[in-house]
């Protein structure tokens, strides 16, 4: 009778185990929290990347419109795969695009605008990795969309594709 | 002459204070770091990790502790943005309360078959 029950216990215990592990399968590695209320942007002072000069966030944001940044480098391959997508998005006007250049050199980044196009209405530089962390980043590329109350609405880690645009579109509307 | 030496003794005086609290803050950086998790590592602290999210991240520990803000508020500062993953150390909520009560209860489980098999 003993013997029995702690067989059951086993297979019970056994049975929970893969449940967890088989579920675990489905998730992704990556590991990205949901944004379950909207943040509000951080307030910041970056350089610009064409001017040099030093711009507070709330000049940066100041357009009562939807706004998204993308963080992007010159030595970041996937963001050159997103980058044909971002152009797309620059010609939609119901947003505006901000690049993050994340940790770059300055004339290698220079030298990757001139080569794939600007889609960006304004650059800033972040040298160090600190806004990026501030906006709660992981890398490059990422990108985010702040609706007109200046909150961060969504967040797509990684390089965008052509469904990720279709929603952007949607969102933006 | 006199005021010479009052100018040194307070001179040594607080560079000695200036280096004692660099090193308090030294410590209170390795002690946070090694308590935040690098997300894009494998199993990674970031005071182990050189990728360039750590880097980013021990800045700005760097630059919050700089500004005087204490080592809970800075936890709260990366939960905020990166959520409760990030800190090791996890908080008791209603997320964790699992986590934190499952070994209290394992353990009590474990003294009562104890108790019952002494008894038999």
């Amino acid at each position: 009778m003993k013997n029995k029950f702690s067989i059951i216990v086993i297979i019970f215990f056994l049975i929970f185990c893969f449940g967890i592990f088989y579920k675990g399968l489905d998730n992704s590695n990556i590991y990205a929290p949901k944004i379950k209320d909207k943040k509000n942007i951080p307030i910041f002072k970056a350089k610009d990347f064409n001017s040099n000069i030093y711009i507070n966030s709330e000049k940066i944001f100041k357009e009562d419109t939807f706004y998204i940044v993308n963080i992007w480098a010159s030595w970041c391959v996937p963001c050159r795969t997103e980058h044909p997508l971002l152009m797309v998005l620059s010609k939609n006007h119901s947003a505006k695009l901000i690049g993050l250049n994340y940790r770059d050199n300055l004339n290698n980044a220079k030298k990757f605008i001139k080569e794939l196009g600007n889609p960006y209405s304004q650059i800033l530089i972040d040298s160090d990795g600190i806004l990026s962390v501030e906006f709660g980043a992981y890398g490059v590329p990422e990108t985010f969309i702040i609706d007109k109350n200046k909150r961060i609405i969504r967040k797509f880690i990684g390089p965008i594709n052509k469904e990720i645009v279709e929603e952007i579109k949607l969102i933006i509307k | 002459m006199k005021i010479l030496k009052i100018f040194i003794i307070l001179f040594l005086s607080i560079s000695f204070s200036q280096l004692k609290a660099d090193e308090k803050n030294i410590k209170l950086k390795s002690k946070i770091l090694k308590n935040i998790r690098c997300l894009i590592c494998q199993g990674q602290s970031v005071y182990d990790s050189e990728s360039d999210f750590a880097s980013s991240i021990k800045l700005i520990v760097d630059k919050k502790i700089n500004e005087g803000l204490k080592e809970e508020k800075i936890y709260e500062f990366l939960r905020e943005k990166y959520g409760d993953w990030i800190i090791y150390d996890p908080e008791l909520s209603k997320n964790t309360y699992i986590l934190w009560l499952l070994p209290l209860l394992l353990f009590l489980l474990g003294g009562v078959i104890m108790k019952k098999k002494i008894k038999f």
